[in-house]
């Protein structure tokens, strides 16, 4: 008899889902001028959960009117100090309610609950802890006396981790003293308008966090509107080119957080069994829509045998199914899109002559699905080596030397993140010096905290979130504009 | 007693620390302030751009992998032989200006002043913008800048040189690598810079200089996909919209033209603006 | 890893083509890869928020009693004690017969006799700690005697301790011959390893120790005397469970694993459980290779199996206090 763990889901009953949401303006949710409204489902079922209303033109300027009114009367008004307690606030209430958030996460988004409530949740509420203490420590900021915040920024954020993104938007933009209109991502509004309610809570003064839902179109209408003076983009490479090029010609401050292809090395002297797991939350972690994915495992040739082998065996255990069991470890993809997506990039794996590998798993009959998949014999020419997958696909390439394992990981046009395993030190710093990535995580993979700047080089996007830098991208100095 | 005929210098491009013509074999007549002829400057097309930006490109790894240290002393080398020769600057300066010549020195020596500020930097600003990271983990997490890579500079159009050394030293401080667009009517300040440049310990490539047209070399420069990053403080406002435009479609680091007094304290924004943060964790574990 | 055939019984060392000389074993145990301590406690964190409800609740507690070696080792031990012990081992809920028995009970050398008398007729093993437990520090012949005394006096398992001391000073030749000289004492008796894991520190060095001891012939590694602090704990016995993992691949011979010593509630239990489920699998879910050395889990086990059984709490009157 085998030790075959029964189901334990996490109760749904800890959050009410109305039937339909308003767009969540100058304090108040409101119904969409547009008078649109789109369904997000389950991803796992594929069950309908709300409908969202759709923002337009005109919402989104009652938006950013609300939330230039709240700059200019009350929030740039306030003092860093009081600024700060709505912020230690808002950090508590998430605390508060963090069962409730990550199970509403996990049902909008599919990802495993485990996830959710484990690192989604505790780094949300982090974050907001973080920022609240720099609301009244501006002049220490590194840009001189009385530097001043930018105005109304607009911010659009993904859907691998709707919350944390938002509290990445949020946070250090209030904290800097900003007032904000942010959108989610068209599949995952529901914890931002879970978040409208926590600032209802908190007693924001109204106007200065404004909800607006929907799609691409809303989003070019909030970054293109006008009178934003802050764009803060987390997305795909395509669309940040697209923003960088509607700013051109405006005094719009933008930081763009995109895409990746991220490089995790393996050498040959690395703690191996730590590095399985490095390369198994590095690309599986959240189904592997993660912008700093481990999605490009270079292993030192000499291993390469031995390291798949164990990565083969670790990848057997992994549980995929309802994110609502405590304990999945791979839940659904997010959207029959993506799912579309995925699928697309590993035939051309296939068709291009890398060799497909996935554990024995049962995908669900309903919802999106994705094997965990590893392809080997992966060259720097595939498609696969050279494009963002955004799902649980690993592709494996070998490298002999430090050197060559550089000039590889270098070789994207992408440029956020990277991955060393090895127990020699001073590679280590000589790697972490050498690759062009915005983070490098030696001995460890997909790590995160406030206090940690996070952004990428070349076509991942510029900007830092997290850290002074993350302060920085909100304020000006008493000199500039 | 007939007056000695001036020996007048060819103004040539500066590329992989060599001087060559245009491979296009332009060149267009510069005037001093007055519109006197005072030289014809190479025309560089978008071919001499091009190899401008292989020559960055070649020449970023070495600079940017020196020590701060070591920048640090080039840089305050370059400061040290434009001393010897403020006299030709002013000249310079005055003629392509028309300013006087106790403003023209003040430029110059500000200038120069401007080096010895940026060579200071080399071996601080990391400690001044970089960090340790108190993550609530074990793990030893800190972030320092690195160069972005290749910068391409339109330098300003107003400044014949303290603009363009307050828009280059920055550049170099940090380890980028710079292809240089001079001020279109009066290259030649920045032409004899990078004869200064040539005999100092700059190494070659490193920078890299066009006599030309912004609006026609900026568009390629804009969208080369091996330039990281671009000043605009020489375009004008419609320019620069092109210029950011195609700097979009590789997602280049852009810093729009402001209206800048070249004369005050530049603060940490320019050498700030030529870096990527980069954060390293490390487990912490026996 | 190079296996070479070899005529000779059973010798992993020899079947891995290792050397029993210092040189040798040195040369060996410092080529196995690191552990970095970080991951290793993260991935054991991440193991640990597995739920295990119902049916596998069910399935986890009954197999963790199978797997206890109900154990009393200390210097107020008398007949009368021991005896209390075995008749809890057999049986360990009078009010419930469908409750399995513990694996072994674990005493001291001179209470083997009385253990092997009060276990007559069952399935429970009697294990005795020897080897000059808990330091080891005697000559090797009074290690050896100590063994082959608990052995004539009908102990099936032989819990020994390794020279802590020889070890991180880097004698592993001296701590391999220990082992194997008391694994030729212990005739047919199985041979458990206490590498004494708290003492030893490093996880590297866990790793290492787990090596020399199954390279010398060990049946089980077992983690911790339950004298020193830390004993057992998850990360140590996931180094351990890693190592008895390879050493099969590498070896064929499938050696058990004991974390003994501060396990204490079900939950604890379960952990390990689980963390032997995702790490080994299957193979190694049984008393014949795992084992937790443990005095007070098994009243808990009980109390958790009462609740599973009449959908109510229960309480510690309802269990035996022995």
């Amino acid at each position: 008899m085998s030790f075959e763990y029964a189901p334990a889901p996490e109760s749904r009953s800890v959050v009410t889902i109305e039937s339909s949401y308003g767009l969540f303006i100058d304090g108040d949710f409101v119904d969409p001028a547009s008078g649109a409204y789109f369904k997000t489902i389950n991803p796992a079922t594929e069950e309908v959960l709300a409908e969202i209303s759709e923002a337009n033109d005109v919402d989104v300027d009652r938006a950013v009117t609300a939330a230039r009114r709240a700059y200019e009367r009350t929030w740039s008004k306030l003092s860093g100090r009081e600024r700060a307690k709505y912020l230690f606030r808002i950090a508590r209430l998430i605390q508060e309610r963090s069962r409730e958030l990550a199970v509403l996460e996990t049902l909008d988004n599919g990802k495993p609950i485990r996830e959710a409530r484990d690192v989604d949740l505790p780094l949300v509420a982090a974050h907001f802890f973080y920022y609240a203490g720099w609301a009244d420590k501006l002049d220490h900021a590194g840009l001189g006396p009385n530097p001043r915040a930018l105005g109304v920024a607009a911010q659009v954020i993904p859907w691998n981790f709707p919350l944390l993104m938002l509290s990445w938007k949020i946070a250090p933009a209030l904290a800097a003293g900003n007032t904000v209109v942010l959108k989610p991502a068209e599949t995952t509004s529901l914890t931002a308008l879970w978040f409208a309610d926590i600032c209802r809570q908190a007693d924001l003064p109204a106007g200065v966090v404004n909800i607006v839902t929907g799609g691409g179109e809303t989003g070019r209408a909030l970054v293109e509107h006008g009178d934003v003076n802050k764009i803060a983009f987390t997305g795909s490479t395509q669309v940040g080119r697209a923003i960088a090029a509607a700013a051109a010609g405006t005094s719009k401050k933008l930081t763009l957080e995109l895409g990746g292809k991220a490089a995790n090395i393996i050498f040959d002297d690395a703690p191996i069994d730590q590095a399985i797991e490095g390369i198994v939350s590095g690309i599986f972690f959240n189904q592997g829509h993660v912008c700093c994915a481990g999605s490009r495992l270079l292993v030192q040739e000499n291993v390469h045998d031995e390291v798949l082998a164990a990565l083969k065996q670790r990848l057997t255990t992994l549980r995929l199914g309802d994110p609502m069991d405590k304990n999945t470890d791979i839940g659904a993809i997010n959207s029959s899109e993506q799912l579309g997506r995925i699928t697309e990039l590993a035939n051309a794996g296939d068709s291009e002559g890398a060799i497909r590998w996935s554990p024995a798993c049962d995908l669900p009959d309903r919802g999106f699905w994705y094997p965990p998949t590893v392809f080997t014999g992966v060259t720097q020419a595939h498609r696969i080596a050279r494009e963002e997958i955004f799902g649980p696909v690993l592709s494996v390439l070998t490298f002999r030397t430090p050197a060559e394992a550089v000039e590889k990981a270098n070789n994207t046009p992408y440029g956020l993140s990277a991955g060393i395993w090895t127990e020699k030190g001073s590679r280590i710093l000589q790697m972490a010096q050498q690759l062009r990535a915005g983070v490098v995580w030696a001995n460890t993979f997909n790590r995160f905290d406030p206090t940690s700047p996070f952004g990428g080089y070349k076509e991942s996007g510029y900007g830092r979130e997290g850290g002074r830098p993350g302060l920085l991208a909100y304020l000006t100095t008493g000199a500039e504009r | 007693m007939s007056e000695r005929i001036d020996v007048r210098r060819t103004a040539k491009l500066f590329i992989a620390g060599a001087f060559p013509r245009s491979e296009s074999g332009r060149t267009y007549e510069v005037n001093d302030h007055l519109g006197a002829f005072v030289a014809n400057a190479a025309l560089a097309s978008r071919k001499d751009a091009r190899d401008a930006v292989v020559a960055a490109r070649a020449a970023f790894p070495k600079w940017s992998a020196a020590t701060a240290y070591n920048r640090g002393q080039v840089l305050y080398r370059v400061a040290e032989l434009l001393e010897g020769r403020v006299e030709q600057f002013v000249s310079e300066v005055r003629a392509a200006e028309g300013v006087t010549a106790k403003r023209a020195t003040a430029q110059v020596t500000a200038a120069i002043d401007r080096w010895v500020w940026y060579a200071g930097w080399a071996d601080k600003y990391a400690q001044v913008v970089g960090s340790s990271n108190p993550v609530a983990g074990p793990y030893f997490n800190f972030s320092v800048p690195e160069p972005t890579g290749v910068v391409a500079i339109l330098a300003p159009q107003e400044s014949s040189l303290l603009g363009l050394v307050s828009t280059l030293a920055p550049v170099l401080a940090s380890g980028n690598a710079a292809v240089v667009v001079a001020a279109r009517l009066m290259p030649l300040p920045a032409v004899s810079l990078t004869e200064v440049l040539a005999t100092s310990d700059v190494p070659a490539g490193v920078v890299n200089l066009l006599t030309g047209s912004a609006d026609e070399i900026g568009p390629w420069l804009a969208s080369h996909a091996a330039v990281n990053a671009i000043d605009l403080a020489g375009a004008d406002e419609d320019l620069a919209i092109i210029l950011e435009r195609e700097a979009a479609g590789t997602l280049k680091r852009v810093l729009r033209p402001t209206r800048e007094d070249w004369k005050t304290d530049p603060g940490l924004q320019r050498l700030s603006q030529w870096v990527e943060i980069k954060t390293v964790w490390h487990p912490i574990g026996g | 890893m190079q296996v070479t055939p070899s005529l000779a019984p059973p010798d992993s060392a020899a079947l891995l083509g290792v050397g029993s000389s210092q040189t040798d074993l040195r040369r060996f145990l410092h080529s196995l890869p690191g552990v970095d301590q970080v991951g290793a406690e993260a991935r054991v964190a991440a193991l640990g928020t597995r739920s295990i409800k119902t049916t596998a609740k069910a399935y986890a507690i009954d197999l963790a009693i199978r797997m206890v070696d109900l154990t009393t080792l200390e210097g107020s031990d008398t007949p009368g004690k021991v005896a209390a012990l075995c008749a809890k081992a057999r049986r360990p809920d009078p009010t419930d017969n469908s409750a399995p028995s513990v694996a072994a009970v674990c005493v001291y050398n001179d209470l083997v006799g009385i253990a092997r008398q009060h276990l007559a007729g069952s399935e429970v093993r009697v294990a005795a700690v020897a080897t000059a437990f808990p330091s080891g520090r005697a000559s090797r012949s009074v290690r050896l005697l100590d063994t082959s005394e608990a052995v004539a006096a009908g102990a099936d398992e032989i819990d020994m301790v390794i020279d802590r001391g020889a070890f991180l000073s880097g004698a592993y030749s001296k701590v391999f011959d220990d082992v194997v000289a008391v694994k030729a004492a212990c005739g047919t008796a199985h041979l458990k390893v206490i590498l004494e894991t708290g003492e030893l520190q490093t996880y590297d060095n866990v790793r290492r120790a787990s090596w020399l001891a199954m390279l010398a012939g060990a049946d089980f590694i077992k983690t911790s005397t339950g004298k020193i602090a830390p004993a057992a704990t998850l990360p140590v016995t996931l180094v351990m469970l890693e190592a008895v993992r390879d050493f099969r691949a590498a070896t064929g011979r499938i050696i058990g694993v004991k974390p003994a010593g501060g396990i204490r509630t079900t939950k604890d239990a379960i952990k390990y459980l689980v963390l032997v489920n995702e790490t080994v699998g299957d193979d190694w879910l049984t008393p014949a290779l795992f084992r937790f050395g443990a005095s007070s889990l098994l009243n808990d086990l009980l109390l958790q199996r009462q609740k599973l059984s009449t959908g109510h709490y229960s309480g510690p009157d309802y269990v035996t206090l022995d």
